[in-house]
């Protein structure tokens, strides 16, 4: 068998993508925003999103970018990662992210609160469609870069003080 | 993209000129400060994506030094200066007269202070001229300062420009000491307007600019 060159799918900003084994998909940078994976490990199928803001309601424009919202993302990352092969009933979810990158000691209006808020509204998207969360490292101030390999259904999570980190 | 196509020529011209007086006077209290000569770039306007405006600085997961201020007042929006982390050493063993110091092995209050003190001084001094210029209330929150990241950081001040687009217009001035090898930059100053606030400042100056 020809060994196969191992591609790093990225995800931007607001962005999401699906990847099959042996790649592997990553997003860098997480501030309050928050990465979430959502897979099915018998299938070695995986779809990340990059989600920026809890709730399209948000939205002041009309041609929207679906992986921008938490509630929107969600399930449009569900939709794709099935039409790659995922099975219904059977998908994981791991997350990350949702830092309060910077304090104020006054002045903290709600957009400040973002990572918290995003954290929130993730979990609530996953709950809603069934979907249990194996993992998460959220919160804290510190940026993170992730990377989910679907063969094995590990997320690396890397920060500036603290390294690398398995779950 | 329809906020964006309201932009013409004229309106990218103001931007620069507000980038070219804010930045020139923010360099001039950075060269007073460190009794240096700092060199700063002719600055940028731009449409970019977000992904876009993470390569400026090195790509998302790059790590720097930056101190963030929200601008409060008639035109409000964010405002990042942003330092390479040697850059930042350097400033900052300038500033404490300590030229052993290093960042990473001793974030000492002192240090940290300095350095918010100088994101404090060069952000107040972009703002205030800018107030100047245009005659708008526009005053700093207090600052904060963070090194990480740099896509963890420049995200938060996305958050109020996500909500109308996937672009942001960016007002990017970059700084470097005279002298130092190959030029390279070492500095940026990023101005990033809420929304709503481009025809707040654009009528401040005379030019209109259709909602």
């Amino acid at each position: 068998m020809m060994s196969e060159i191992v591609q790093v799918v990225k995800v931007g900003i607001a962005d999401m993508n699906v990847v099959k084994a042996p790649h592997v998909i990553r997003t860098c940078g997480l501030g309050s925003c928050v990465g979430v994976v959502v897979y099915d490990l018998v299938k070695e199928v995986a779809g990340m999103a990059h989600v920026m803001l809890p709730d399209s309601s948000l939205a002041k424009s009309e041609n929207m970018n679906v992986a921008k919202y938490a509630d929107t993302a969600i399930e449009e990352l569900i939709r794709r990662v099935i039409g790659a092969g995922g099975r219904n009933g059977h998908l994981k979810a791991k997350m990350a992210g949702g830092a309060q990158m910077f304090q104020f000691r006054t002045g903290t209006t709600d957009m400040m609160r973002i990572g918290p808020r995003n954290v929130e509204a993730v979990r609530q998207q996953l709950q809603r469609f069934r979907i249990p969360i194996v993992a998460e490292d959220v919160g804290g101030s510190s940026g993170r870069t992730i990377e989910f390999h679907p063969k094995t259904g590990m997320l690396l999570i890397r920060t500036v003080n603290q390294g690398v980190r398995e779950m | 993209m329809s906020y964006f196509e309201r932009m013409d020529a004229v309106h990218m011209d103001i931007l620069k000129e507000i980038g070219n007086i804010g930045a020139g006077h923010a360099a001039t209290a950075l060269s007073k400060l460190l009794n240096k000569r700092i060199e700063m770039t002719i600055p940028d306007v731009r449409i970019i994506s977000f992904d876009e405006m993470m390569d400026i600085v090195g790509g998302a997961d790059n790590v720097v030094a930056a101190v963030f201020l929200r601008i409060e007042g008639d035109a409000p929006g964010n405002m990042f200066f942003v330092l390479s982390i040697e850059q930042a050493e350097r400033f900052v063993q300038q500033m404490i007269g300590d030229e052993q110091f290093k960042l990473e092995q001793d974030c000492s209050e002192l240090s940290l202070s300095a350095l918010q003190e100088l994101g404090n001084i060069l952000a107040g001094s972009y703002l205030s001229s800018l107030s100047d210029f245009t005659n708008l209330n526009l005053h700093p929150s207090v600052p904060a300062l963070s090194i990480d990241m740099i896509g963890a950081i420049l995200s938060y001040g996305l958050i109020e420009m996500s909500r109308v687009g996937d672009h942001v217009i960016v007002v990017d001035t970059a700084i470097h000491e005279e002298h130092q090898p190959d030029d390279r930059v070492n500095g940026h100053f990023f101005l990033l307007p809420d929304p709503e606030s481009f025809h707040i400042i654009f009528r401040a100056l005379g030019v209109e600019h259709d909602e």
